[in-house]
């Protein structure tokens, strides 16, 4: 169980945080690590809360579910609300600011990214925040290489849309966050 | 070129048919493998079988020399899709009863036309669960008694020929076993049609149905059959009242639609050649 | 997705499933939409045709089931997957296939139930259906993968089993490691052993029963062959009046099963001979198993486990030895006991304590297998 870091991802259907966290699973097997992935599964269609979870470790993973993360990433309020709980005491938590107005008084490394803001723009597109979101998780957490992550983006997404995604994920990486 | 003499043992089993005396599934069967016959199979190794539950599903199995799949109360019809999807090229006949095809295997029947499934199902309609012992089946005519209808049957018969018709398949008849040539004929059309076919045969059960209907003998069912009979052209200037006590023989539909083994191997060949492109 | 360093991906449970079935030489599919299964049907959709293999949605379960019957003796490896209702529904089929001995895959997804339940949550309320779902008597083999690498493995080896068996074979998984994605090796084909059905000598003509596992013709082949779930003889031809031969019949398809239940039953195993208390679960349950056991041993309980990765036939031996060392098993499952039966029948004398949860589909956590180690414990 060494070295098990836990990452939660939560904002509404559609924002893409399914995607966020397969992406962010196999850069870490691309890193040669053991990594999971699960998400929520049920009537959550768009516009509900959606929420992803990755576990990455050296050893073997065996519970596959995650109790307190170490990691939590806020796409939006409600899900904030929601997730803060399950944060471990001084975690890192990363919120997409452009979606979320309060951040309630919790010990953690808060940190602000206006990902959606980002995503709008530059690519006119909402829906990159996700992967805005993965570059500022790198930038901040060094938890895969830079070069694993940008690998398992071109493995999981189109070829249409690879190009504005690679750049989101670029944007990430440099952008200026609030702490 | 001299016809060899058709003989039903050629294509049997050394094995006797356990049908009462009188049934209607020894016209069926006559009809079919003459057919087979006229179409100069010499045996029945391009053939394969399915049948379900039920009198006409013991038809082929095993009696006929050939594949036969014995299946389930109404799951035939899925088993002979799965059967001509692999192997096209082989001939793919389903025998089943009333209940077998149309009540227990409604759903398989409806889809198989829909999906034109190349695959000929001959259905033996006695309007009756006969190998039970006589209760109502869903082509059982309105107000007549059966061992679970002892006031007379309460419900509307299904119409299996103008449904398989409706539903999309490629070819539908129905006649009865009064009418023996027509239904070699329509057997022997069925067979060269490529698709969905279907073929009703109204057939006598002296022992489960024509006794309670009050039928004194095989004569009189036969000459109620041929007497109700009315072919589907003329059908169609009767009301719903005319028609019915009738039984309505012919031709329902003879058409030519891409068939389930045409649309499912261009399909193949559209996904490997996609594959080879990547 | 491929890893530049081996064949290492990164796949949802599903999805491995399709992966190893097409190893595996699976070219029928036929199966019906329900959660949490839609996954292996949608990947083999893509895949099938680009090995001419054939895919069909069929209009419901019944013929989704009764169609890879079809196809399996046309001579194709053939699967199906569905989740517990539709399980249900295919149940007399699997009795025409353990008659007939008909190899096929089933695979069910295990969700809530019964009824509709909780379509989109983890159970694991079918095992009892895998072994008694249709009626009469025989002997079915189910298998319980616990991770992405196993439902590729289990997969292999279920198709496996099935040709060399000739009979259906269940892999028995549930919704949890279904969709989880976690990173599987894929070993080079060359390493990977396939068994393919046995099949008839020219000359041959019977095929049911006069061997523990009869050769198949396959249809078309000039066999002639007469296949039917009524009972039968040797040349398939259906013969009800004889008790004799049903009874040589439907023995030789429990026979063939129990007399190689060794060859058969596979468990993964920790300090079975040496603990204090044991463990006995399997698939998504499992994987609470090893944390709770280190975090015993660190407080110094000696704990050991059997895990089966073969549900059916029971693997009793195994079992047996966990439960002449503990004083104490634990059985956790998602479902309110099941195996649990399974394993205070082969206990003896030991004390057996179920571990239950039903309903959200949340997992046994690693600290309620604690607590039971626990107890009683100083």
């Amino acid at each position: 169980m060494q070295n098990r870091i836990e990452i939660k991802i939560g904002g509404h259907g559609g924002q893409g945080v399914v995607l966020a966290g397969q992406i962010l699973g196999k850069a870490a097997v691309f890193d040669g690590k053991n990594a999971l992935q699960t998400q929520t599964y049920g009537a959550e269609a768009r516009g509900s809360l959606a929420r992803s979870e990755v576990i990455i470790s050296d050893g073997k993973i065996g519970f596959p579910a995650v109790r307190k993360c170490d990691i939590l990433l806020a796409m939006n309020q409600k899900s904030l609300d929601a997730h803060f709980k399950n944060l471990k005491e001084n975690g890192v938590l990363i919120v997409d600011s452009s979606n979320v107005e309060s951040i309630p008084e919790i010990k953690a490394r808060i940190f602000r990214v206006p990902a959606t803001e980002i995503a709008r723009k530059e690519f006119g597109e909402i829906l990159y925040a996700n992967i805005v979101m993965l570059g500022a998780l790198t930038r901040i957490t060094n938890l895969v290489n830079k070069e694993s992550l940008e690998k398992a983006i071109r493995d999981s997404v189109s070829e249409r849309t690879l190009g504005a995604n690679l750049n989101a994920y670029r944007k990430g990486l440099h952008t200026k966050f609030e702490t | 070129m001299m016809v060899e003499a058709f003989s039903p043992r050629k294509y049997m089993r050394d094995l006797k048919f356990p049908f009462c005396p009188g049934c209607g599934l020894f016209s069926v069967s006559d009809a079919f493998l003459r057919a087979v016959h006229e179409l100069g199979y010499k045996d029945l190794s391009k053939f394969v079988f399915c049948s379900g539950i039920g009198c006409s599903s013991w038809v082929p199995s095993p009696y006929y020399i050939g594949d036969s799949l014995h299946t389930l109360h109404g799951r035939s019809i899925p088993v002979a899709t799965s059967v001509k999807l692999v192997r096209p090229d082989l001939n793919v006949v389903v025998f089943g009863g009333d209940g077998d095809i149309v009540g227990i295997g409604l759903g398989h029947f409806i889809h198989a036309a829909r999906r034109n499934a190349d695959v000929l199902v001959i259905m033996t309609n006695n309007m009756i669960y006969g190998m039970t012992g006589g209760q109502v089946a869903p082509t059982t005519p309105l107000r007549t008694k059966t061992t679970t209808t002892p006031y007379g049957s309460f419900e509307h018969p299904i119409d299996a020929a103008r449904l398989a018709a409706a539903a999309g398949a490629a070819y539908s008849a129905r006649w009865t076993t009064a009418h023996p040539n027509d239904l070699r004929k329509s057997i022997k059309k069925a067979i060269q049609t490529k698709g969905f076919g279907f073929i009703e045969a109204v057939s006598q059960c002296p022992t489960a149905y024509g006794r309670r209907a009050g039928f004194k003998d095989i004569g009189e069912m036969l000459k109620w059959f041929k007497e109700s009979a009315i072919a589907v052209e003329q059908s169609k200037k009767m009301s719903e009242k005319e028609l019915e006590k009738r039984i309505v023989v012919g031709e329902f539909v003879q058409r030519s639609r891409p068939t389930l083994v045409e649309t499912v191997y261009a399909m193949i060949e559209e996904a490997k050649a996609g594959a080879k492109q990547n | 997705m491929k890893s530049s360093a081996s064949n290492t991906y990164f796949l949802q449970g599903n999805e491995a499933c399709v992966e190893a079935a097409v190893i595996a030489g699976c070219r029928f599919f036929a199966g019906y939409p329900i959660s949490p299964a839609n996954e292996i049907a949608e990947r083999m959709s893509t895949l099938l045709p680009k090995v001419d293999g054939i895919f069909m949605q069929m209009e419901d379960e019944l013929a989704s089931i009764n169609a890879i019957m079809g196809a399996s003796w046309a001579g194709k490896k053939t699967m199906t997957a569905t989740s517990g209702p539709g399980f249900s529904l295919m149940q007399e089929t699997i009795g025409w296939a353990f008659m007939t001995e008909t190899p096929c895959v089933i695979v069910d997804v295990q969700r809530v139930g019964p009824g509709t339940g909780q379509a989109t949550k983890c159970a694991q309320g079918d095992v009892m259906q895998s072994r008694w779902g249709t009626h009469g008597d025989y002997s079915a083999i189910a298998l319980s993968p616990n991770s992405v690498q196993e439902m590729f493995e289990l997969t292999i080896r279920a198709f496996n089993l099935a040709e060399k068996y000739r009979t259906p074979v269940i892999l028995l998984t549930d919704e949890t490691i279904a969709h989880l994605r976690e990173q599987v090796t894929i070993p080079p084909l060359e390493n990977i052993r396939i068994i393919n059905r046995k099949k008839p000598e020219a000359e041959d003509k019977a095929f049911f029963g006069l061997e523990e596992v009869a050769p198949m013709p396959a249809i078309g082949e000039g066999f002639n062959v007469a296949v039917t779930a009524s009972t039968h003889d040797e040349y398939g031809v259906r013969f009800t009046a004889d008790p004799s031969v049903h009874t040589r019949i439907v023995r030789n398809i429990n026979d063939k099963i129990r007399n190689h239940a060794d060859d058969i039953a596979d468990v993964e195993s920790y300090n079975i001979d040496n603990c204090q208390v044991g463990i006995v679960s399997y698939g998504c349950t499992s994987r609470a198993v090893h944390e709770a056991v280190e975090e015993a041993e660190r407080k110094g309980i000696e704990t050991g486990y059997v895990r089966l990765k073969t549900v059916w036939p029971f693997p009793e031996k195994a079992v047996k030895r966990l439960a002449q060392a503990a004083k104490k098993l634990i059985v956790p499952e998602m479902n309110l006991g099941q195996i649990f039966y399974e394993v205070k029948r082969a206990a003896c004398s030991a004390e057996v304590i179920p571990i239950n949860k039903i309903g959200g589909g949340e997992l046994i956590a690693p600290e309620e297998i604690l607590a039971e180690i626990e107890r009683g414990n100083p």
